[in-house]
């Protein structure tokens, strides 16, 4: 861990002009990730501006219909949220099969979208990695990528997205709201959010340099049957190999979004049109395209017989 | 005392104490936090500076500079220790690849410099600043491409190759046979605790305070290391926080801590960081095994043939793959055989049962193919095939003249006929894939448990107090299994005086040399050595108090025979009584095959979509010896079940060939079970006394319960689907083309 110098954020606008400010800056939520990093000296910032305790906290409803909620709200108060399980159920069931309870008390929602993937190689700092290290190179291609990503990769990265939430999010047609350095605000659709690798894989969303994200809103309930099929090695506490997040109406359509396949959640909307035809017309639009490596080609058929499962679930 | 014969009647056969499911004595210690661990002992060494190891970032080659400026010039740092200032030092016996590594680099990860500074955040940003200039060279890291090249090896004092009638013309005539070849990976410890040392000098006396499974051999290979006296090395390691093999020897922590506190002129702490843990450390090697066995159509077993390859550095050795096979089924045409080849992958080395529970993982599934081939119960073929003198005569060099052999215990088909009862096993569908439940396909499997037990010296010093206190101290170790509740058991017992008045030290090199903890011997030796040094102090308290020991009995804190009955204290009015004693074994085990056995069930669902296994309940029945304590055995047993879990569906070091290295080195990448994976288990123990192994007529069960359970596992999978995976782990990918349509 490099030295770095702290400060308390007084309020959001503050912090993001703060962070404009002092060069290598960075905010830190729950810290979950962003303090695992650092130890490995994989994030080096020189200042941090601590965004608790500035009132980004709560899930409020909005006038238009939908929730507002805040960025530091923990992701165990979120997927208990009696409005979230009503009428979102498909984010209470991402959030809860992410990492453990206790990780889940202190991730924050804005955190969560911005942790960082897990591919194996940019953990090791001995080893080149463009994400990591822009540049370096890509210790993954050619190397071991059973995890790594099938759709929407570069040459110089191959990374996924490790998030279950962002998942749930993208189903849902969120929006991340943010607050710039000058104090302007703006709503960042949640599909617009992550970028693909290309060939800039560190630069992961579209937020600004001192961009603070201040919430998430969910628009006004779609309702239909919500689900969230995780698959992985071990029953918890496990990384996504795939995951599947559907909402389905009573009359076949709706709509599907993948975790563990690409940079970002992934979701087609023009593979949603192939609902009513089954898992295999939906998956094979979803995944056009794809370029898996040997070790992860199976997540085509996986991501075709989960959805397969999801659907039959939904129908009950 | 010298155990060369049977054992008869003794104060253990009791039962007061021994033979109880009484609490582990350490466990409240553990509980609250007052058991220190090594890097735990602050009032000891209450200056220790930090110590952070630094890994090479090459897996083969030279280091050709190393730039120590910076690292010297950032705040806090005290000493660096590198090969190259570092002085002569040398190797332990037990060590392949040397500890501090430099200018030659054997492998990824091994150390090459230790940063002392006075806080831990200090050392850590500091050897970040460490500059090394590596000449990497190409190495060897894929054991299928060197498979070709491999060479015979001995498998510790054992031959690596045996055979027994004419194995090729058997197989060859066999009307039922199979010949198929399995794999298993390279596998981690994966500890709850690091390695962990602080080290402190007083002139050339080093005390270490570290977590190390065999005292002795620790300070025989730091005195080796570090050319000084075993004398000036005082060890100690009271509790360890696990081990399963990866400290029983010397390792880059006690090392470095050492020349670290040398360099640094005061105590130094290191712990090595878990990312190193993986490819600094031993590991279990991968094995490939090929397995051919023919039958009659009986089900009888004509010829049997196990060979099996591994990798490890230069001068390394083979793991043991093919060693149950000598032993554990019937067959008159036999053949097994050992090659290693040489990788630059990091060394490997011993991990809960080495040897069997990685041959039992293919061994295991060959025998439910070729059950399967015949149209049996895979349980009945076992039974059908079972043995009761040693098989493979030629197992054993120089007891030619004696083929056969017997075990001085087997309870094989009475753990399956046992364990079948109480799973219901008779439930199970012969034909895979039959059994659905929602959207779990379901399937039952099951396979032998075997491990052998060996007899190793061991001593201990007993001492009756003043204030009636019964204190035992030997350099016995406590790795989590409950050697401090047995040891303790067995001196109550013997002396006759509560639980509760028994004080065990352990983990101390100034205390009488013992078995320590590793290959399941530590129990039944630790508590043997026990058992001597308490005969002994029963002869002194008998000879203060005029009694012949011989005739006396030791109870409820007196000494009792015919109808006098003395006080224990009168023996002690004088002064405490102390006696010292082990037990070493003559040629007993060359008399009798000692082994312990056991059966594994085990039922899994397989999600009929995403081809997801999750173990549903699992069940062993182990014939192993006197079990000492049933709750710390049972402990074991399901901990040792948990591990067979993760060896069969999860647990992978997963090679880079092209970096040659250990890709997922955390525990993020590096996957065990957790509790959600783990649902039921159950855990029998046969009645059973062995009077070969030791007065207390107990074996091991800690490894036994491994052994084996990859393979009901496996089985299982095959039972719930129909699809035979016979390379480990078993994981979705291995199954979901073959997997059934989805809906
Ligand atoms: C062992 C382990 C297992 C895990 N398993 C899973 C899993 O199965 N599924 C899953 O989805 N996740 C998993 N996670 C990840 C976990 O969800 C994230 O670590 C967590 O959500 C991050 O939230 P945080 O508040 O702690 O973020 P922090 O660590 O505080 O920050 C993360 C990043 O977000 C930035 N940031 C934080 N707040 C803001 C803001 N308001 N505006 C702009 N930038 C901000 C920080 O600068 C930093 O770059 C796991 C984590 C661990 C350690
Ligand atoms: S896939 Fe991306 S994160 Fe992984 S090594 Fe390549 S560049 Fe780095």
């Amino acid at each position: 861990m490099k030295p770095f110098s702290y400060q308390r954020a007084t309020s959001p606008a503050e912090a993001a002009a703060a962070a404009a400010r002092v060069e290598g800056a960075k905010f830190v939520a729950g810290g979950t990730n962003l303090l695992d990093l650092m130890k490995l000296q994989i994030e080096t910032p020189q200042h941090l501006i601590d965004v608790n305790g500035i009132g980004m906290d709560r899930i409020e409803p909005i006038p238009e219909g939908g929730l507002r909620v805040g960025a530091l709200v923990r992701n165990t108060d979120l997927a208990a949220d009696q409005r979230v399980r009503r009428d979102y159920a498909v984010l209470s069931r991402a959030l809860l099969a992410g990492a453990n309870q206790q990780l889940r008390n202190q991730a924050t929602t804005a955190g969560n979208l911005l942790q960082r993937t897990r591919c194996p190689y940019f953990y090791d700092t001995n080893q080149p990695c463009n994400k990591r290290k822009p540049g370096s190179g890509c210790s993954a291609i050619g190397g071991y990528s059973r995890q790594l990503a099938v759709v929407g990769v570069s040459d110089a990265c191959i990374a996924t997205h490790p998030s279950d939430m962002a998942v749930a999010m993208r189903v849902l047609d969120a929006a991340v709201e943010t607050v710039g350095a000058d104090g302007g605000t703006r709503s960042i659709p949640i599909a617009d959010f992550h970028r693909l690798p290309g060939d800039t894989p560190q630069i992961e969303t579209t937020l600004r340099p001192g961009e603070l994200i201040t919430a998430v809103t969910l628009p006004k309930p779609v309702g239909g049957t919500h689900l969230y099929r995780k698959v992985r090695d071990r029953a918890s506490f496990a990384f996504a190999l795939i995951s599947v997040a559907a909402i389905v109406q009573r009359d076949g359509s709706g709509r599907v979004a993948l975790g563990g396949v690409a940079h970002k959640p992934w979701r087609v909307e023009a593979a949603e049109q192939e609902l009513p035809r089954g898992a295999k017309a939906v998956a094979s639009k979803l995944l056009a395209n794809a370029t898996p490596t040997d070790h992860n080609a199976y997540k085509l058929p996986l991501v075709e017989r989960t959805l397969g499962s999801v659907l039959a679930e939904a129908k009950g | 005392m010298k155990f060369d014969r049977p054992a008869t009647t003794n104060p253990i056969d009791q039962l007061r104490v021994i033979g109880q499911p009484v609490d582990r004595v350490d466990g409240p210690l553990k509980t609250t936090g007052v058991a220190r661990y090594a890097y735990e002992h602050h009032d000891a060494a209450p200056n220790a500076a930090y110590g952070y190891v630094v890994g090479s970032a090459i897996a083969k080659g030279r280091i050709a500079s190393i730039d120590l400026a910076a690292v010297k010039a950032a705040p806090g740092v005290l000493a660096i220790v590198t090969a190259e200032n570092a002085g002569t030092f040398g190797k332990g016996d037990r060590n392949t690849a040397r500890l501090l590594g430099g200018p030659q680099i054997e492998h990824y990860h091994q150390a090459v410099a230790l940063v002392v500074a006075d806080s831990f955040e200090q050392a850590r940003a500091a050897a970040e600043l460490l500059r090394v200039n590596y000449a990497p060279e190409t190495g060897a890291f894929d054991l299928n491409a060197v498979k070709g090249d491999a060479k015979p090896a001995k498998v510790m004092s054992d031959p690596g190759d045996t055979a027994v009638g004419d194995f090729a013309s058997a197989f060859a005539a066999a009307p039922v046979k199979i010949d198929e070849t399995y794999t298993t990976p390279d596998e981690s410890h994966a500890m709850m605790e690091p390695h962990a040392s602080i080290a402190a000098w007083d002139g050339d006396r080093l005390t270490l305070w570290t977590s190390n499974q065999m005292i002795a051999w620790g300070v025989g290979d730091l005195a080796k290391t570090l050319n000084m006296p075993k004398d000036n090395i005082r060890l100690l390691s009271p509790y360890i926080g696990g081990g399963f093999g990866s400290k029983l020897f010397l390792r880059t922590d006690a090392v470095l801590a050492a020349l670290g506190a040398r360099a640094a002129g005061r105590p130094v702490k290191v712990t090595l960081q878990r990312a190193l843990l993986f490819n600094n450390t031993t590991h279990r090697p991968a094995t490939i095994q090929r397995i051919r066995i023919g039958a009659a159509k009986d089900g009888k077993i004509t010829a049997i043939g196990h060979e099996s390859w591994s990798g490890d550095l230069p001068d390394g050795d083979p793991e043991a793959a093919v060693s149950q096979t000598r032993l554990l089924y019937a067959g008159p045409n036999r053949m097994t055989a050992t090659r290693l080849a040489v990788l630059d992958l990091p060394e490997g080395n011993a991990m809960r049962a080495p040897g069997e529970a990685s041959g039992m993982m293919a061994l295991e599934v060959a025998i439910d193919e070729i059950a399967e081939k015949l149209g049996l119960d895979p349980v009945e073929f076992r039974i059908r095939n079972d043995t009761q003198t040693v098989p493979d005569v030629s197992a054993k060099p120089g007891d030619k003249a004696a083929p056969a052999m017997p075990f001085s215990q087997r309870q094989l088909v009475e753990c399956f006929r046992t364990g079948a009862e109480k799973f219901g096993w008779s439930k199970r569908s012969a034909r895979p894939g039959a059994v659905r439940d929602g959207r779990w396909l379901v399937g039952m499997g099951a396979a032998a448990a075997f491990r052998n037990n060996i007899l190793t010296k061991s001593a201990a010093r007993v001492r009756l107090e003043q204030d009636g206190k019964v204190v035992v101290e030997t350099d016995m170790t406590d790795i989590g299994t409950g050697s401090y509740t047995i040891i303790a058991q067995t001196a109550a017992e013997m002396i006759g005086v509560p639980l509760q008045r028994v004080s065990v030290r352990l983990g101390d090199s100034r205390f009488p040399v013992s078995a320590g903890s590793g290959g399941q011997w530590g129990g039944n030796n630790s508590t043997a050595g026990v058992y001597a040094a308490c005969v002994k102090l029963r002869d002194a308290i008998a000879g203060k108090i005029g009694f012949n020991s011989a005739e006396a009995d030791f109870v409820d804190g007196s000494v009792r025979a015919g109808n006098r009955s003395v006080p224990l204290a009168d023996a002690v009015r004088g002064g405490s009584l102390q006696a010292e004693d082990g037990i070493e074994y003559g040629d007993i085990s060359k008399k009798a095959q000692q082994s312990t056995f056991g059966a594994h069930f085990v039922e899994v669902g397989v999600d009929a979509a995403t081809a997801e296994i999750r173990v549903r309940r699992m069940l062993a029945v182990c014939a192993a010896g006197r079990i000492l304590n049933p709750k710390t055995a049972r402990s074991q047993v399901i901990g040792a079940m948990t591990m067979g879990v993760g060896a069969a569906l999860m647990e992978e070091l997963v090679v880079d060939d092209k970096i040659g290295f250990f890709v997922n080195h955390d525990l993020a990448g590096y996957e065990v079970p957790v509790h959600a994976d783990i649902p039921h288990q159950d855990v029998i123990f046969l009645d059973e006394t062995d009077p070969m192994s030791s007065p207390m007529k107990a074996k091991g069960v800690a490894e036994l319960g491994i052994c084996g359970v990859a393979g009901a596992v496996a089985n299982a999978v095959y039972n719930a689907t129909g699809i035979r995976v016979r390379d480990y782990p078993v994981t979705l990918e291995k199954l979901i083309d073959r997997m059934p349509p989805v809906g």
